[in-house]
C-alpha cells in the first residue's frame, strides 16, 4: 500500500541559508505522526512544501501516492492543514466560510450535511451565524479546523493545533484528533506541546537545523534512550554528603530534591542506594521516572545540557 | 482535470464581498463621480463644445463613467488581495486545488462586475444632469469588458507585489490615477501641445476612455478599432505577467 507521505530528499535553502537539507522519510497511512523540532528547525518548511506553499529548492514529495508538484490538485484533495496562525476573513459568517471553503473544492451543496456535521463536532453550530471577527480565539481554531476538513482530506497536517488554547478545549481538540484517526485519517502533528504528542503520537520524526535526527516508533525512539532518572527528597543538610562520583549524574537539584540520571545498563539503582547510604546520605522521598519524549527531544537537539 | 467549481466559487466570494460593503464599493465611487459632474458642469457646459453638436457634459459623462469602472476595478482585487495577504487567510485560497488561471479569471471578473455596477451606477444618475443614450451597446460593453478586466489584472498583481499597503497606494496614486486622468477623461486630447497629444498615444488608457466614448456618443478622438486592438493587446499582455507572475510564486508560495 502506497504510505501516506512520503518525502524523498527534500532540501529548501534560502540564499545560504539550507533550511531543509535532503531529508527522507514515510509516513504510513492511518498513522498519528509527530514532526517535531525547536523553532528554526524546518517542520513549517517541511509542510508547507507538502501543501503547496513554498517549492522545494529539490527533491519530491507524494501525498497518497500523488507527486505534490506534478499532480498538485490531487494532492490538495486529499490533504487538509490546520495553518498555525489565527488567520480569518473579516467578511463572512462561520458557516458562509465553510462553504465557501468547501466550494473551492469544487464541491456542492451536497457537501452541506458534512459541513453541519463537522459544525457539530466542533462545537460551532450554535456560533454558524456569527462574524468570524466576533468569535473567540479558542472559536477561531476550531474554525480553522473545520476549514481544513471540509473536504473530507485523507491526511490532516495539524502545525501547532493548541497554541494559545485553554485546557478544556485542548482537550476536546484532541479527542476529536483521536477519533478522527481512529475513522483512518492520517495525522501530522507538529507541536511545542511534547507531552502532547507523547500522548497522542505513534510516530515521531524529530527535525533539527534541516537535518533528520530521528524518525521512528514512538516506542522504539523511547528505549533508545540509555537513562532513566532517580529522584530524592533528601534530609536537610545530607546534600553535602553525596559522593562525588554520583554528583556528576545530578541533572537537577533544588531545595533539597534531587534528581540523577542513571544509565540503564551501567548503573544499577541497588548499587546506587548502598553507595549513598554508606555515605550517610539520608532522604525522606524517592521514585524513578523512565524517559519521555522531552529528554529523548533534547538529546537529539543536542540541548540536554541546556 | 480542471475546477472551474471551485473558480466559481471564488468569483462568487469576491462578489460576495464587495457587496456586503456596497456603501462604500458601488454608492460612494457613484457619489463621488456625481460631484465631479456637479462641479464641472456648473462651470464649463456652456462654455465648451467637444465636437461637433458634444457639448462638454455630454462629452464628460462617459469619460466619468469609464473612470470610475476602472479605479473600481483596480480597488477591488488590489484591496481584496492585499487584505487576505495581511490577514494571512489567502492560505486557504492557496491550499485548494486552484490553478493560477483559474484564481486569475475568478479575481479578474469580479473586478468587472464590480466595474460594470459602478458604471451603471454613475450612468443612470447622470441622467440629472443630462440624459445620455447609449450609441453602440457592443462597443461599450467590449471596452467596459476590457478596461475592467485591465484594471482589475493589475490590482491583482500590485496585490500580489506588494509588502506594505504603501506600496499598493503609491501604484495607485503614482500610476493608475495618473494614467486614467491624462487619459483624455476630462479632455479631448486635441486640445493638448502637440507634443502631449502625441504622448497620449503611448497612454493604453486613453484607448479604454476613448472606444468607451465612443460606444456612447459615436465619436471619439480615435479610430474605435484602434482603440479596441491596443486595449486587447494590452489586456493580453497584463495577462500573461499576472500568469506568470502567479506561476512563480511571487510573494504567494515562498
Amino acid at each position: 500500500m502506497t504510505p501516506a507521505v512520503k518525502v524523498s530528499g527534500i532540501s529548501k535553502t534560502y540564499g545560504s541559508l539550507a533550511a531543509l537539507d535532503n531529508i527522507d522519510f514515510t509516513i504510513e497511512r492511518g498513522s498519528f505522526f509527530g514532526l517535531l523540532g525547536p523553532n528554526g528547525a524546518g517542520k513549517s518548511t517541511l509542510i508547507n512544501i507538502m501543501s503547496g506553499l513554498t517549492n522545494a529548492t529539490s527533491g519530491d514529495i507524494e501525498v497518497m501516492g500523488h507527486n505534490v508538484r506534478s499532480e498538485w490538485r490531487k494532492t490538495r484533495m486529499t490533504l487538509g492543514v490546520v495553518p498555525q496562525e489565527l488567520a480569518y476573513d473579516p467578511f463572512f459568517t462561520v458557516r458562509e466560510m465553510l462553504r465557501l471553503q468547501s466550494g473551492y473544492f469544487g464541491l456542492g451543496s451536497s457537501n452541506h450535511e458534512w459541513i453541519e456535521e463537522i459544525l457539530f463536532h466542533l462545537d460551532l453550530d450554535d456560533k454558524a451565524k456569527e462574524n468570524i471577527g466576533n468569535l473567540s480565539g479558542g472559536m477561531k481554531r476550531r474554525l480553522l479546523i473545520a476549514q481544513a476538513l471540509v473536504h473530507r482530506p485523507e491526511v490532516v497536517v495539524l502545525d501547532e493545533p493548541t497554541a494559545g488554547v485553554d485546557v478544556e478545549l485542548r482537550r476536546s481538540l484532541w479527542k476529536y484528533f483521536r477519533a478522527l484517526n481512529k475513522k483512518g485519517q492520517t495525522i501530522i502533528l507538529t507541536t511545542h506541546y511534547l507531552e502532547e504528542a507523547e500522548t497522542n503520537c505513534d510516530r515521531i520524526g524529530i527535525l533539527n537545523h534541516g537535518k533528520l535526527s530521528a524518525v521512528d516508533e514512538k516506542s522504539r525512539l523511547l528505549n533508545q534512550y540509555p537513562y532513566r532518572l532517580l529522584n530524592l527528597r533528601l534530609q536537610e543538610g545530607s546534600d553535602k554528603n553525596i559522593p562525588e562520583k554520583l554528583k556528576e549524574k545530578i541533572v537537577s537539584s533544588e531545595n533539597g530534591d534531587i534528581c540523577f540520571r542513571l544509565h540503564k545498563e551501567n548503573d544499577k539503582i541497588g548499587d546506587i542506594m548502598e553507595e549513598l547510604h554508606n555515605a550517610n546520605v539520608k532522604f525522606i522521598d524517592l521514585h524513578t521516572k523512565e524517559p519521555g519524549l522531552e529528554e529523548v527531544f533534547m538529546a537529539l537537539t543536542g540541548k540536554e545540557n541546556d | 482535470m480542471t475546477n472551474w467549481g471551485g473558480a466559481y466559487t471564488l468569483f462568487k466570494k469576491e462578489m460576495w464581498r464587495f457587496l456586503k460593503v456596497s456603501i462604500q464599493t458601488i454608492l460612494t465611487p457613484v457619489v463621488t463621480v456625481l460631484l465631479y459632474l456637479l462641479v464641472f458642469s456648473s462651470v464649463l457646459s456652456d462654455r465648451l463644445e467637444v465636437y461637433k453638436g458634444v457639448d462638454y457634459v455630454k462629452f464628460l459623462i462617459p469619460g466619468l463613467v469609464v473612470m470610475a469602472m476602472l479605479q473600481n476595478a483596480f480597488a477591488n482585487s488590489s484591496s481584496s488581495v492585499f487584505q487576505s495577504k495581511m490577514n494571512r487567510n489567502i492560505v486557504f485560497m492557496l491550499l485548494s486545488p486552484l490553478s493560477n488561471l483559474e484564481i486569475y479569471v475568478s479575481y479578474v471578473a469580479a473586478c468587472i462586475v464590480r466595474g460594470l455596477m459602478v458604471g451603471a451606477g454613475v450612468w443612470i444618475t447622470s441622467f440629472f444632469f443630462e440624459t445620455i443614450w447609449i450609441h453602440n451597446l457592443a462597443l461599450v460593453l467590449v471596452f467596459g469588458f476590457l478596461g475592467c478586466g485591465i484594471l482589475g489584472a493589475l490590482g491583482l498583481l500590485g496585490a500580489v507585489c506588494s509588502e506594505k499597503w504603501d506600496h499598493i497606494a503609491a501604484f495607485q496614486n503614482f500610476v493608475i490615477l495618473p494614467l486614467s486622468f491624462l487619459s483624455g477623461v476630462f479632455f479631448s486630447i486635441h486640445t493638448l501641445p502637440p507634443f502631449w497629444e502625441k504622448v497620449s498615444y503611448y497612454n493604453p488608457f486613453f484607448y479604454m476612455v476613448d472606444g468607451f466614448r465612443y460606444g456612447f456618443l459615436g465619436v471619439s478622438d480615435t479610430d474605435p478599432i484602434r482603440s479596441l486592438i491596443v486595449a486587447s493587446v494590452f489586456f493580453l499582455v497584463v495577462s500573461i505577467v499576472g500568469l506568470l507572475i502567479l506561476k512563480s510564486g511571487y510573494k504567494l508560495r515562498e
